[in-house]
């Protein structure tokens, strides 16, 4: 029906060159294929692939020491660790505001936990830190009170530093409320009924600093009002350095008699490298200082050292401690169990396979469902059963015992060990061997065997270079993909592998659920996935994924 | 079948030793259970080999002989069980034992063993044969027996997990529901249950609906992007579970505490709507597979005529694709059920307290060894298993019926 027109072109009925009327319904074609994968597609990406990379990120982000120690790690970036000497004074200044502030927020024992992975000694460290830093606070606290008892009055403290119809400071407002949603990851937003003056935060830039901070938490977590509370030590300290070098002489604000008397008597301040040298000789090292410097970074390599037995420290890459190294031992240990397990499954599933693929028809039926029994059975009854199987008492060593062949004072240890998790995995992943090998074995036609029999071969030849080499492929499919199986199982080793027969994957639950190294939980998780998906890119070239069948 | 080789009766020379040997193997365990291995292998080999030469030489008989077998031994039986339930079940044993020696005498006596077998086969290969299906019995029997050896234990009156000597005596008194009982009383175990019972249909649909959907989609030919697409969709049954659920663990406690939090939802809810999600992701492969499997066999000129007599898309998909591919939406959703209703490792992590599945409880069960209600739920569970098992065996039969291949 199409017409041609005048410069040759082919036309459709309506008039449009046929070509662009074609793909037109092409496009509109893949166009409704999309949309129709599109929803499912989505919803994989968001509650998949999303946790999956969020689980990526968690591997190497490290935020937690900026967060808490935001200052103190500007401050320590100027500092050279390779010189011995300790951190220069202002680094100890900045660690006892942001560490203030930090233990207030009982999130000083959470960056101690994080770097204790990487220095043994430094949670404990911090959190002792963390309950004597008000004794530091109080050695400025208690002489300024005893100069004038008005201190002692929240009023008095909120007169000085509220703006009031002054004008506010706004960014140093934004800028502790960003400090402290980071730090306690709450949106640290609502009214504060608090906003610093602009002209106090010049003249008195820490005080005010610290005074903004504390208003802000008393009442967003707190949820009291900041203008009739005492405010923390660590604003009596700031105040007190501030007022050594503030020049007082030009401000009538509020209050401006006091704080020109507390000027005048020129109240000590704290010598914080000593104060921190009091509260715990660790910190007269470098040891703690160099740690927090070298993981001060936003994204770190110490998870994946620490995974593979390595840690990151102040000069390169070093091993863990010999008591330390658990993990590379781990991981070789699930590929060796793992390996043993593809190969008892093969050994045990060749035959099956075969057997299955040259009965006939009727009798493959019969046996199939012996095998998908199995395959459908929970896996946790079918571990249960496997404890009910090994134990001490269990069925195997009852009969042995009562064959005659073990003596009932010592029965076989079969439970707890390697060789547990080992035996119930090939018999939990058989089917998975099976089925594979049997659907290849099905296309072999068993006349090439008759044939090579007939040319004289020998039972053994013709099995092992005729019908061997063309079952192959069945092999590798089942291979890979117990393997790939066996490698990141969890309940089965969890339950019959005791402390010997455990796999990666049982480390990686450990640290979620009792450490809660979540960075090394990651790490490992990222490691295996590595693993996973190499050993899955290789089972797409050799069987491809449309192969997969199931039952 | 009809005989393939003609069959001839052996010499005495090669059923005796045979017989005596497999008279032997019994022997070592009645002869170890009674305190000596070598007399029962001794007497066992006697009495088998003893008896076939009656038979074959004295008797000449077979019917006969079959019945003095059975009967002898199952009065063997009663003497040793006495008249008691165990002495009932003890002498159905020993004719079955009876049975089985006079038909391996005659098998071999007669050459029975070679009907069904190629006629130019070398000894060697006959015992090879044989012994090949001796093997893979026993592999079987490694198959099946860890299945099959919890059953009776669910039955167990103490609280263990072994056989009790009560049990192994038949003994009544050994047994009891107890176990039954305590798993539809005890209200963590019915929690459980109820928790798996809303989590899995929920996750199962949800992933059937979508995955059907995807599945057409994916199965045109004008699919873009197939190879990748399929990869990502395949891919929560490729990534090891330990992983996915870590990767989850992360970013739905993050996601509850905003569901919480900002939409204000109750923390139950939350829980639920968390493990369902994950739930259903990981089932989304089984439907995939299966049902793209199905649609390899569909006729797609049958879309194409229906469009032609005027139906529209929805109507061609509900009347003329859709109970033609349903044997495998139906094998899909039974998978996705069953990884769902299976499945620890993900709502260990992801769900807390309140979602506490079936097999989160059979987990701490078997981690704390507090009870065998585990054994009883097990077998509950062996037996819906099989039924699950059942459906999708007929529905792949029917599938392949339909298609037009081959009925088995």
């Amino acid at each position: 029906m199409s017409d041609i027109s005048a410069n040759g072109l082919v036309l459709a009925a309506d008039g449009t060159p046929l070509k662009r009327s074609l793909s037109r319904a092409m496009r509109r074609q893949k166009l409704r294929a999309l949309l129709l994968v599109a929803p499912l597609l989505i919803f994989v990406l968001l509650t998949f692939i999303v946790p999956i990379a969020s689980m990526l990120f968690r591997s190497v982000e490290n935020d937690i020491v900026s967060n808490t120690l935001p200052t103190t790690v500007q401050e320590l970036g100027r500092w050279d660790a390779s010189t011995s000497e300790l951190p220069p004074e202002p680094v100890f200044e900045a660690m006892f505001f942001d560490m203030f502030i930090a233990a207030e927020a009982k999130r000083h024992t959470r960056l101690g936990t994080r770097l204790n992975y990487e220095q043994t000694g430094v949670s404990s460290l911090f959190r002792q830190t963390g309950r004597k830093l008000d004794d530091v606070g109080k050695v400025t606290q208690k002489p300024l009170e005893a100069l004038d008892g008005a201190w002692k009055d929240g009023e008095t403290w909120y007169a000085i530093f509220n703006a009031g119809d002054a004008p506010a400071n706004k960014n140093l407002m934004k800028s502790q409320r960003g400090l402290l949603q980071r730090l306690t990851s709450d949106p640290a937003s609502g009214d504060v009924n608090f906003s610093p003056s602009a002209n106090i935060t010049k003249l008195l830039p820490k005080a005010a600093r610290e005074y903004t901070a504390w208003a802000i938490f008393t009442a967003v977590q707190d949820e009291k009002d900041p203008a009739t509370r005492d405010p923390w030590e660590s604003v009596y300290t700031a105040l007190i350095l501030d007022l050594k070098t503030a020049d007082l002489s030009g401000y009538t604000g509020p209050n401006a008699d006091l704080l020109k008397a507390a000027q005048a008597a020129d109240l000590p301040v704290p010598v914080f490298s000593e104060a921190f040298a009091d509260m715990d000789k660790d910190w007269a090292t470098p040891v703690p200082w160099k740690t927090i410097q070298t993981h001060s970074g936003l994204y770190t390599s110490g998870y994946f050292l620490n995974a593979i037995d390595a840690q990151k420290s102040d000069d390169g890459v070093a091993w863990q401690p010999e008591n330390k190294q658990i993990l590379l031992k781990l991981f070789g240990r699930t590929l060796f169990m793992s390996l043993v397990i593809t190969g008892s499954c093969i050994l045990l599933g060749y035959p099956i396979a075969w057997l299955l693929a040259n009965v006939s028809p009727r009798n493959a039926n019969m046996l199939l469902i012996l095998v998908l029994l199995p395959f459908w059975t929970s896996l946790l009854v079918r571990t249960s059963a496997w404890k009910v199987m090994l134990q001490q008492n269990g069925v195997i060593n009852e009969v042995l015992v009562w064959i005659g062949l073990v003596p009932d004072a010592d029965r076989l240890i079969l439970i707890n060990n390697q060789f547990g998790t080992i035996v119930a995995m090939t018999h939990i992943l058989l089917p998975f061997m099976i089925l594979p090998m049997y659907s290849v074995m099905q296309t072999i036609p068993l006349v090439y065997l008759r044939a090579a029999k007939s040319m004289g071969a020998t039972n053994w030849t013709a099995f092992w270079r005729v019908y061997f080499p063309q079952s192959v492929p069945g092999i590798g499919a089942g291979s890979i993909l117990v393997f790939i199986l066996s490698i990141g199982y969890y309940i089965t080793p969890e339950i019959v592998g005791g402390t010997k027969g455990v796999f990666i994957s049982n480390r990686i639950a450990y640290h979620i659920s009792s450490s809660l190294n979540w960075g090394l939980a990651a790490a490992l998780g990222t490691i295996l996935l590595v693993v996973v998906l190499a050993l899955y890119w290789a089972y797409d070239r050799i069987v491809g994924i449309d192969n997969v069948k199931l039952g | 079948m009809a005989a393939l080789t003609p069959i001839l009766r052996k010499p005495l020379s090669f059923v005796l030793p045979v017989v005596a040997g497999a008279g032997a193997f019994f022997g070592l365990f009645l002869g170890t259970g009674n305190g000596s291995a070598i007399t029962g292998v001794l007497l066992g080999g006697a009495i088998i080999a003893a008896m076939a030469y009656l038979f074959i030489a004295v008797l000449k008989n077979e019917q006969l002989s079959k019945w003095i077998t059975i009967i002898g031994f199952a009065a063997v039986g009663l003497l040793v069980g006495g008249f008691a339930l165990g002495g009932i079940i003890l002498t159905i044993v020993g004719a079955l034992i009876g049975l089985f020696y006079h038909w391996l005498i005659y098998w071999l006596y007669e050459g029975r063993y070679r009907a069904k077998l190629l006629p130019y086969l070398t000894p060697g290969q006959v015992a090879w044969h044989y012994g090949f299906r001796c093997i893979a019995g026993v592999i079987f029997v490694f198959l099946i027996t860890p299945i099959l050896v919890i059953i009776p234990l669910s039955f167990n009156a103490q609280d263990f997990f072994t056989y009790t000597p009560e049990m192994l005596r038949l003994d009544p008194a050994g047994f009891s529901l107890k176990h039954y009982e305590d798993f539809f009383t005890n209200n963590e175990w019915q929690r459980s249950l109820k928790n798996s019972l809303i989590i899995a249909p929920i996750a199962t649909i949800i992933s059937v609906c979508l995955g059907t959907l995807a599945a057409v989609g994916l199965s045109q030919s004008h699919m873009p992007f197939k190879g990748t697409i399929m990869a990502v969709l395949i891919s929560p049954m490729i990534v090891p579970l330990i992983i996915s659920a870590t990767g989850m663990f992360f970013f739905y406690s993050d996601l509850g505490n905003f569901m919480e939090n900002s939409l204000g939802m109750g923390k139950n809810f939350v829980g639920y709507v968390k493990v369902i999600l994950a739930h259903a992701v990981l089932g989304i492969p089984f439907v995939i597979i299966t049902v793209t499997a199905t649609l390899v066999g569909f006729d797609g000129s049958l879309t194409r005529a229906a469009a032609n007599m005027g139906a529209n898309p929805l109507t061609t998909f509900f009347r003329i694709q859709m109970p033609l591919i349903l044997p495998g939406v139906i094998s899909g959703g039974l998978f996705a059920f069953i990884t769902s209703f299976d499945e620890v490792v993900v709502v260990l992590f992801v769900g807390s307290a309140g979602q506490k599945t079936l097999p989160w409880q059979m987990f701490i069960g078997l981690r704390e060894q507090i009870s065998p209600t585990i054994l009883a739920v097990a077998t509950i569970l062996v037996v819906v298993s099989i039924g699950l098992l059942t459906v999708v065996e007929l529905l792949r039969r029917r599938s392949e019926r339909l298609r037009g291949m081959s009925p088995v």
